[in-house]
């Protein structure tokens, strides 16, 4: 009776400060695409991440075929046949796309310790033929698109013989077309006996392909339904749980207020091409694409932590030269990083450190000494404005949750006096009822005159935030829309737009040709 | 516009510049010098450049597999020494063969080169520091087993053959060109082999790349860069063994400094310290680089002191050439 192929019981996973998993389960049966959904932070990765042998479970078990076994390694997992996809690209750019996949299991000729470069090229070949993937297996990965990268992570993970394939968001950073061939192929797997695991935030394509969905929420194991009879409505339920996003955003009622930054034409390396828009006062900006769209690059080149190859930067139509980080916040500019942990926050020093960092100038006393009582107040302040859940201003950062360390990023940045706003993923790790908190924050800013760009990977996020929405695909800018037409679909279609010639609008689809002359 | 999937431009882009710039800086070199003193392009003197490369060579090329995997040894100079100094030992104190006295030198190399992989892969100890504290252990080790003096080769005058002798010369007359160096040009291309034809070459350069990405797909990355700086290992024992045969004794104090030459070397040569790239051929020119700036500038009466100085810059000068091409990309 038990045609499991893998059962996963009592999972539990604590990280530190998080409870990650909570007594989870999961069960696959082979020949079955088995969907797996939650929202940022609900475990899913992290399961699977156990399943594949990449973290180790702090208890519970794992049947695999009926049989109780110990994955403490990836390579356990390949060798049971596990494989999984991982979300961000695990490759080694300096090797060829053939390297790439055979690492690990090189054929080889004569004595055992020669490489067979021939053959692994056919093999790859034919690897290729199979899944109806036109690529060169000699050339180098750091030469191909992400969306061919992505392509050949799948190629390795199906190069195993599998019989249990798990794909963390597999299309996250594909086209149409490359979806439709990877659903057939998933489809000729499952036909083949293959179970698969399927991580995606995309409903839509979970009814497509999947036989059953498992619904996670904050580490915890919610109900596992047949897709079939599973409208999406209940889906979201389930995922979300209770009412988050309490406040639509308040959309401002005249639009010709102040454009406080517009950059025209940038450009920098492969990543930003040739980017040209306008930011008001009062405006929350979306930026929506998928992975390595240039959204970051262009922030990043804006902020000037990267230099610009060519192209201009006006603020309250000032030309100025920003060429490093201390210009963009002398004028006014914040950019909060989506790796809060490594580039926004002091994690080893206190509330009050932190939110005075970037402005000690205000605070320093004669001879350079710095007015302590002044930071506290400043402190107190914005932990009172900004509801930051810590015991005392005193308490390290590292100690406070996601949500609290974001706020105190801003908080830091509001008391450099800044005007522009750039947020980066402003989201991304934080659990689901602090998210809400955020975006009543970034509502408030916006209200308040400031000027806020918004990255970020999540549809729903950018649709509920945002004023207006930029669409970016492969360091172009390939749609601008304001919010009263903004669809998912509308933005996933000029996200996806390859070698688009930018906008619809001719003036910068000719200069962007001449920019890449 | 389709550009992205096409090979062939980044072939020639992301590999073939630095070498071709430091081939061509090589050939400048040699032009500039030639034309500055009538005593540079000679025969006695193109030797004497040879010879000068052969030990800091060998030395670079197992240096090259190890910066390849995106880490370090600066224990190659002493580690170099303290083989010298088990040669002495097997071959003068204990009066074996030469043969395995050149064997124990090799192999007390590969075996510091082994514990320094151990306790960098299992120890999790970073490679600046675990083969910094080689670098002391061997420097120690040597002046204790050699009590503090040079160890002679006088009773065994093959010994001196085996880097000084010419195999070249006795076929050719004339034409006597070192052993050493003709074992450095062996080596060389042993080690190309190793690093573009074997599974070691293809996890260094795999590890460099991406270790977590070679570890998640099954490698051994453990055994594997313990095999890398083993190899490393024995490349500097077998710079021991030349250098003990080209002085005729095994010098205990000598080897300091060793290894910044041979770093050196291999970034000249264009092998990249952030790892995944890196040639023999590249460790090959940036080598002779290096010794026929130092020969130049003797020639030219520049003072020693600085001549180490226009070396300094020349690193310097080389890793920014390679900066500016990677920042095009």
């Amino acid at each position: 009776m038990d045609e499991n192929l893998v059962l996963m019981k009592g999972i539990d996973k604590r990280f530190p400060g998080v409870h990650a998993l909570d007594h989870c389960q999961f069960e696959l049966r082979a020949g079955e695409v088995h969907a797996l959904v939650g929202e940022n932070g609900a475990g899913k990765s992290t399961m699977m991440k156990i399943l594949a042998g990449i973290y180790a479970k702090d208890a519970g078990e794992i049947l695999y075929r009926g049989q109780e076994v110990d994955i403490h390694t990836p390579k356990a997992a390949q060798d049971l046949g596990i494989s999984m996809i991982h979300q961000e690209l695990n490759l080694m750019n300096h090797l060829t796309v053939a390297q790439n996949i055979f690492v690990g299991r090189e054929p080889r000729k004569g004595v055992g310790f020669w490489l067979d470069e021939k053959k692994l090229n056919e093999q790859t070949e034919q690897l290729f033929e199979r899944m109806h993937l036109k690529l060169d297996p000699r050339m180098k990965v750091t030469d191909l698109t992400v969306a061919k990268q992505q392509m050949v992570e799948i190629a390795k993970a199906l190069s195993f013989n599998s019989e249990v394939l798990i794909m963390d968001e597999p299309t996250a950073a594909l086209t149409e077309t490359e979806i439709e061939d990877l659903f057939n192929f998933i489809r000729k797997l499952r036909a083949d006996g293959v179970g698969i695991v399927y991580i995606s935030h995309r409903l839509e394509e979970l009814k497509q392909i999947s036989d059953r969905i498992t619904v996670m929420r904050d580490g915890r194991y919610i109900d596992t339904l047949p897709t079939a009879e599973t409208a999406i409505d209940k889906i979201i339920s389930l995922m979300v749980g209770r009412t988050i996003y309490e406040s639509a955003p308040e959309l401002p009622e005249d639009t010709d207020q102040e454009i406080v930054l517009e950059v025209k034409n940038l450009n920098r390396g492969k990543t930003v091409k040739d980017v040209s828009f306008q930011l008001r006062r009062g405006e929350i900006l979306g930026f929506a694409g998928l992975m390595g769209a240039g959204r970051t690059e262009v922030a990043r080149t804006i902020f000037g932590a990267d230099r610009l190859d060519s192209g201009e930067i006006y603020l309250h139509g000032r030309l100025v030269q920003i060429t490093s980080p201390r210009d963009a916040v002398k004028n006014g500019i914040a950019y909060l990083s989506e790796d809060r942990k490594r580039y926004g926050l002091a994690l080893g020093m206190d509330v009050e450190t932190n939110i005075a960092l970037a402005s000690f100038n205000k605070f320093l006393g004669a001879l350079g000494w710095v007015n302590n009582a002044k930071t506290r107040e400043t402190a107190n302040h914005y932990t009172d404005a900004l509801a930051i859940k810590t015991p005392s201003i005193q308490q390290r950062v590292k100690n406070l949750s996601g949500g609290n360390q974001q706020k105190v990023v801003i908080g830091k940045w509001l008391t450099a006096d800044t005007e522009i706003l750039i947020f980066d993923e402003p989201t991304r790790g934080i659990d689901v009822g602090a998210k809400s908190e955020i975006y009543k924050l970034l509502n408030d800013l916006a209200q308040q005159g400031k000027a806020i760009i918004m990255i970020s990977s999540e549809l729903p996020e950018i649709l509920r935030m945002s004023h207006r929405v930029i669409a970016m695909c492969e360091g172009r800018i390939t749609g601008e829309l304001p919010i009263a037409e903004a669809t998912q679909e509308a933005i996933m279609k000029f996200a996806t737009q390859r070698n688009g010639t930018s906008r619809d609008n001719g003036r910068s689809a000719a200069s962007s040709q001449v920019g890449n002359a | 516009m389709e550009t992205t999937t096409t090979p062939k431009k980044s072939f020639v882009r992301s590999d073939a510049t630095q070498k071709l710039l430091a081939f061509g800086g090589l050939i400048a070199m040699f032009i500039v010098f030639s034309l500055a003193s009538p005593n540079f392009f000679q025969f006695s003197n193109i030797v004497g450049i040879l010879l000068a490369t052969a030990v800091n060579g060998v030395l670079a090329l197992g240096a090259t597999f190890v910066i390849i995997t995106a880490g370090i040894d600066l224990s190659v100079g002493t580690v170099m020494t303290l083989s010298a100094v088990m040669t002495g030992v097997f071959i003068t104190f204990l009066g074996l063969p030469v043969p395995i006295g050149v064997m124990g030198g090799l192999l007390t190399g590969a075996f510091a080169g082994a514990i320094n992989g151990t306790v960098i892969s299992k120890m999790r100890i970073p490679p600046f520091i675990a083969t910094l504290g080689m670098l002391y252990i061997a420097k120690g080790l040597s002046l204790v087993i050699s009590g503090l003096k040079p160890i002679y080769f006088n009773d065994t005058p093959s010994f001196n053959q085996i880097a000084m002798g010419s195999v070249t010369g006795a076929i050719i007359p004339g034409f006597d060109i070192p052993n050493a160096v003709l074992i450095f040009f062996g080596a060389a291309i042993v080690a190309h082999i190793i690093l573009t034809k074997t599974v070691l070459g293809r996890y260094t350069f795999a590890l460099g790349s991406n270790e977590e990405a070679t570890r998640l797909s099954g490698v051994n990355v453990a055994a594997w860069k313990i095999a890398v700086y083993t190899l490393a290992g024995a490349f500097a024992g077998l710079g021991g063994v030349i250098i003990a045969s080209r002085l005729n004794s095994a010098q205990p104090a000598l080897g300091a400094g060793y290894e910044l030459d041979a770093i050196a070397a291999v970034v000249i040569g264009g092998t990249s310290l952030s790892g995944g790239e890196g040639t023999i051929l590249g460790t090959v020119i940036g080598a002779f680089i290096i010794s026929v700036l130092t020969n130049g500038l003797r020639i030219l009466s520049v003072p020693q002191e600085w001549q180490i100085v226009i070396t300094g810059g020349i690193v310097i000068l080389a890793v920014y050439a390679d900066t500016l091409r990677r920042r095009r990309q």
